[in-house]
């Protein structure tokens, strides 16, 4: 427990990636099973403990702490879990941090087995026995969803690097696995051999594109290729296999319950590739209204009629328990074609192939293309196998390119770790306002996209700039004589209510820094909003 | 100008004196004035913000110890401290205080107790007509090698600070914090681990309390910590090697591994970018909220702390046997709270012009 508690300490501060990495790798070396397994399963998700709702645990720290002192500690730390941590009276028996010396199993097995009315009197029991950071751990395992900045994308990258093997591998075995883990452990350390796939509609990973390189397409004879659009939905495989059916993220995760309307529909038995799209095959919905399906975890009847979902199919992986991943794709289109054929048609539609004579032709369609969900062109291999992860050579992807806007810098933030003497953060604006009273209104920020050396010069302008701080955050002078104009590159634009401006840029990067351009030749907000309605 | 003057003992009063005496409160001792805590019948300040005639001073944190009073009686090491932070002329007239030593001043008893919060620090018991009252400056009751440990002053009134006066600040063992430091160190090698802590009393403990636990390399310091960190030594507190964290011709590969001390605000500086992919540490009783860490952007928080946590301040009020608490810097309403709850009488000072951020 004390060591899960540490880890989690950890996580929730480490900025970087590689950070985060190496803590978790570590801690799956030297931790036990079935601990290391249970932690595991704790930062997918894949762990249930029956719920602990915050109401409750604020009524366990009331009965043993004066409301008015609770009250202050509330207001000055912001956090319930946290704050219940702190002021949660130790016990001066001799035996205070006993639950910390017991293993996450133990813990995890008393609030498992406890009753929907004895929860809170198991959970206090526990707190009684534990110090600071193992009671904040148990809180974070009982309120569910420990929000530790942690993926379980990232988690299962820790795990593959105990081997090492390649995250993939992780990925295809993920949902056929239980917590706690112990025969996949055993396998990345040595100990045993790989598990089998023994579950039906496990995942099967993806195979990704390489972006097309500068001069990259003179040296590919166009005939080898096969030309798509990219969508610019979800990636989506529909794994239907012996009656279990789900739906699966690029990364593994099993996004089913989100899309009931998909995964209930008519069965079948085959894995497909594809995109997961909004609206219906003849009216294809835009990216704003496949946000309205994004990141729930449920949903209701009336979001799933007013923006029913369907999957626009890509590849084909296995059909009637064939796997056929290693046939070109030729072939594999061909049996997709007929296949789709097959399906509701409401449902499931062919995402359709782009003729094209030479590179010249294709670059023009990938300029003006027939639908604004469409982000550029897919370059497929004729004679290419489905392969997981990000081959070279096979598959490419060829983006519109980004637009761009000149804003002028507003605010600077210091950045984390290797940043963390820099001012790398920039929240930016464009104007708004009538002739003679123009404002800036802040449009997006972005913290990437320029050098080490433009990274020099801004941080240096901003601390020669600046206007006001607010603790890590500068204001910086920008007004109509004053100002840094910054050129960013975003890849669309939403609706947004929650910003002034109305608009969330997807994406956004510093292209280039303007240091020629005069702050009142920013763009303004209006360029913006064009953008919205086409 | 009148100059402190010692006593041997502490004599009874006698006649009309006594009875002038016993209906003296508390607050003609001691009272709140804009300069600070103010003595009438001593005419003295305690730890003034502005310049004075006469200062008693606590410790050598710059928000309690002021350069340009006229008289300041305080401890050699404080003495000592402020003229390494302001130059030998901080005051025209100085006077060493020992701790215990009973002082003359104008009728008033005034003691030196050591406060453990930072080298040289000391409480002030002020007495008169058998009214103690003991301003505790800023104190901790966690042992700690680098000054000496507090002492408690049974007294009528108290008063506390209140730095760390909510029940959500409760200080680890600082061996267990130093423990989390090494083990990073030893878990990211090809780093530099930055602790931010401040240039008196802290950052000195940071180093004493890793030699305590057995590290024995080179600590490398910012040009900041030099003085005082030599001050210590030569007062017979071994920090071990210490060396300037400086580089000669910027390679960053030279502080791998390291463990750097400076002051919180350099890590903000450029100074920083010497250093290979720096974690960053802070030393601090604020490091107990995580919101606090995140904001300042340090990844390794080290709840080290020279100020007494929740449970300290309440042990010690109720040790003190004080029927009275004044409340000072800080959360003072939960101190206060606390205080109604056991049956004491509090309430708070309002003194302005004291840090109660600074840890």
């Amino acid at each position: 427990m004390k060591r899960f508690a540490e880890l989690l300490d950890r996580l929730v501060l480490t900025p970087s990636r590689n950070g985060k990495l190496r803590l978790l790798t570590d801690y799956f070396r030297v931790t036990e099973d079935p601990d290391r397994g249970l932690a595991l399963a704790a930062i997918t998700g894949d762990l249930s403990i029956a719920a602990i709702k915050p109401a409750m645990l604020r009524a366990l720290a009331a009965e043993r702490v004066d409301p008015v002192l609770f009250g202050y500690s509330y207001d000055y730390v912001g956090d319930l879990a946290e704050t219940v941590s702190l002021v949660w009276p130790a016990r001066h028996d001799g035996d205070t941090a006993s639950a910390s010396h017991m293993t996450l199993a133990e813990v995890i097995a008393k609030l498992q087995s406890a009753s929907r009315s004895d929860g809170p009197k198991v959970l206090a029991g526990l707190l009684d026995q534990s110090d600071i950071p193992a009671r904040f751990a148990i809180i974070k395992l009982v309120t569910g969803g420990l929000r530790i900045g942690v993926s379980a994308r990232l988690a299962k990258q820790a795990v593959a690097d105990l081997g090492p093997v390649d995250v993939a591998e992780i990925e295809e075995l993920w949902h056929g696995l239980e917590p706690p883990y112990t025969e996949l452990f055993a396998w990345l350390e040595g100990r045993a051999s790989k598990p089998e796939r023994a579950a039906f509609a496990l995942f099967r990973p993806v195979m990704l594109a390489n972006p097309v390189g500068d001069g990259e397409l003179e040296r590919l004879d166009p005939a080898d290729y096969a030309a798509e659009w990219k969508w610019d939905g979800i990636r989506v495989q529909v794994s239907f296999e012996g009656g279990v059916r789900r739906l699966y993220s690029r990364t593994g995760d099993d996004i089913s319950r989100a899309f009931p309307d998909l995964a209930g529909g008519i069965g079948f038995e085959a894995v497909l590739d594809g995109e997961l799209l909004v609206g219906s095959p003849a009216a294809t919905g835009t990216f704003s209204d496949l946000q309205q399906r994004l990141n729930r975890k449920t949903v209701s009847p009336k979001i799933m009629q007013n923006h029913p979902a369907f999957v626009r199919c890509y590849d084909l992986l296995q059909l009637d328990g064939e796997d056929v991943r290693a046939l070109p794709f030729r072939e594999r289109r061909a049996r997709l074609e007929d296949f789709v054929a097959t399906l509701d048609p409401a449902r499931f539609d062919l995402s359709p192939l782009v003729a094209f004579e030479d590179w010249k032709a294709l670059e023009g369609l990938r300029i003006a293309p027939p639908h604004p969900i469409i982000e550029g062109v897919m370059l497929k291999r004729w004679d290419s196998p489905y392969l997981a992860g990000r081959p070279k050579g096979p598959w490419f992807k060829w983006k519109r390119d980004p637009h761009t806007v000149d804003a002028v810098l507003m605010y600077a933030q210091r950045g984390h770790g290797k940043r963390s003497s820099f001012y790398s953060d920039y929240t930016f604006g464009v104007w708004t306002g009538a002739e003679g009273e123009e404002e800036l209104v802040p449009v997006g920020k972005a913290y990437f996209g320029f050098t080490d050396e433009e990274l020099r010069q801004i941080d240096k302008y901003v601390r020669d700039n600046t206007v006001e701080r607010f603790g890590p955050v500068r204001a910086v002078r920008a007004d109509r004589r004053n100002g840094l104009v910054l050129e960013v590159a975003f890849e669309g634009l939403n609706r947004s209510t929650r910003h002034k401006s109305g608009v969330a840029m997807r994406f956004p990067r510093i292209s280039r820094l303007r240091w020629d351009k005069p702050p009142a030749e920013a763009d303004r907000i209006e360029t913006l909003r064009e953008l919205l309605d086409r | 100008m009148r100059g402190w003057r010692r006593t041997g003992t502490v004599r009874p009063f006698r006649g009309a004196e006594t009875t002038y005496l016993s209906a003296m409160r508390p607050s003609d001792l001691l009272q709140p004035r804009p300069e600070g805590l103010y003595c009438p019948p001593g005419d003295f300040f305690i730890d003034p913000v502005r310049p004075v005639e006469r200062a008693l001073i606590t410790h050598g944190h710059s928000d309690h110890a002021r350069a340009g009073h006229a008289h300041v009686l305080a401890t050699r090491q404080t003495l000592d401290i402020m003229a390494l932070r302001y130059g030998e002329n901080f005051a025209q007239g100085r006077q060493a205080a020992a701790l215990g030593e009973k002082i003359d001043v104008g009728g008033v008893t005034v003691t030196f107790h050591p406060a453990g919060h930072v080298l040289g620090s000391a409480q002030i018991a002020v007495e008169k007509g058998g009214l103690r009252i003991v301003a505790s400056g800023d104190y901790k009751r966690t042992p700690d090698a680098t000054c000496a440990p507090f002492e408690l002053v049974p007294c009528d009134v108290f008063i506390t600070e209140a730095t760390f006066a909510l029940p959500v600040f409760r200080h680890p063992p600082p061996q267990e914090e130093i423990a989390r430091l090494l083990k990073s160190v030893a878990q990211f090698p090809e780093r530099s681990h930055l602790v931010g802590a401040y240039a008196l009393g802290k950052a000195q403990r940071v180093m004493k309390e890793l030699r305590q636990a057995g590290y024995d390399r080179p600590i490398h310091i910012h040009g900041a910590l030099a003085k005082l960190s030599a001050y210590y030594q030569e007062e017979g507190i071994d920090l071990g090697t210490l060396e300037p964290a400086t580089v000669e011709a910027g390679r960053k590969g030279d502080f791998a591994g390291a463990v750097v001390i400076g002051p919180p605000s350099a890590f903000a500086d450029r100074w920083a970018r010497r250093f290979p992919d720096p974690v960053s540490c802070f030393a601090s009783g604020w490091m107990r909220i995580r919101q606090r860490a995140r904001q300042r952007g340090v990844e390794l928080p080290l709840i080290l702390s020279d100020h007494c946590d929740w449970d300290e301040l309440c042990q010690t009020i109720a040790g003190t046997g004080a029927g009275e608490v004044w409340v000072t810097h800080g959360r003072e309403e939960a101190l206060v709270r606390w205080c109604e709850l056991q049956g004491i009488a509090a309430r708070p000072l309002h003194l302005v012009g004291y840090e109660d951020e600074g840890d």
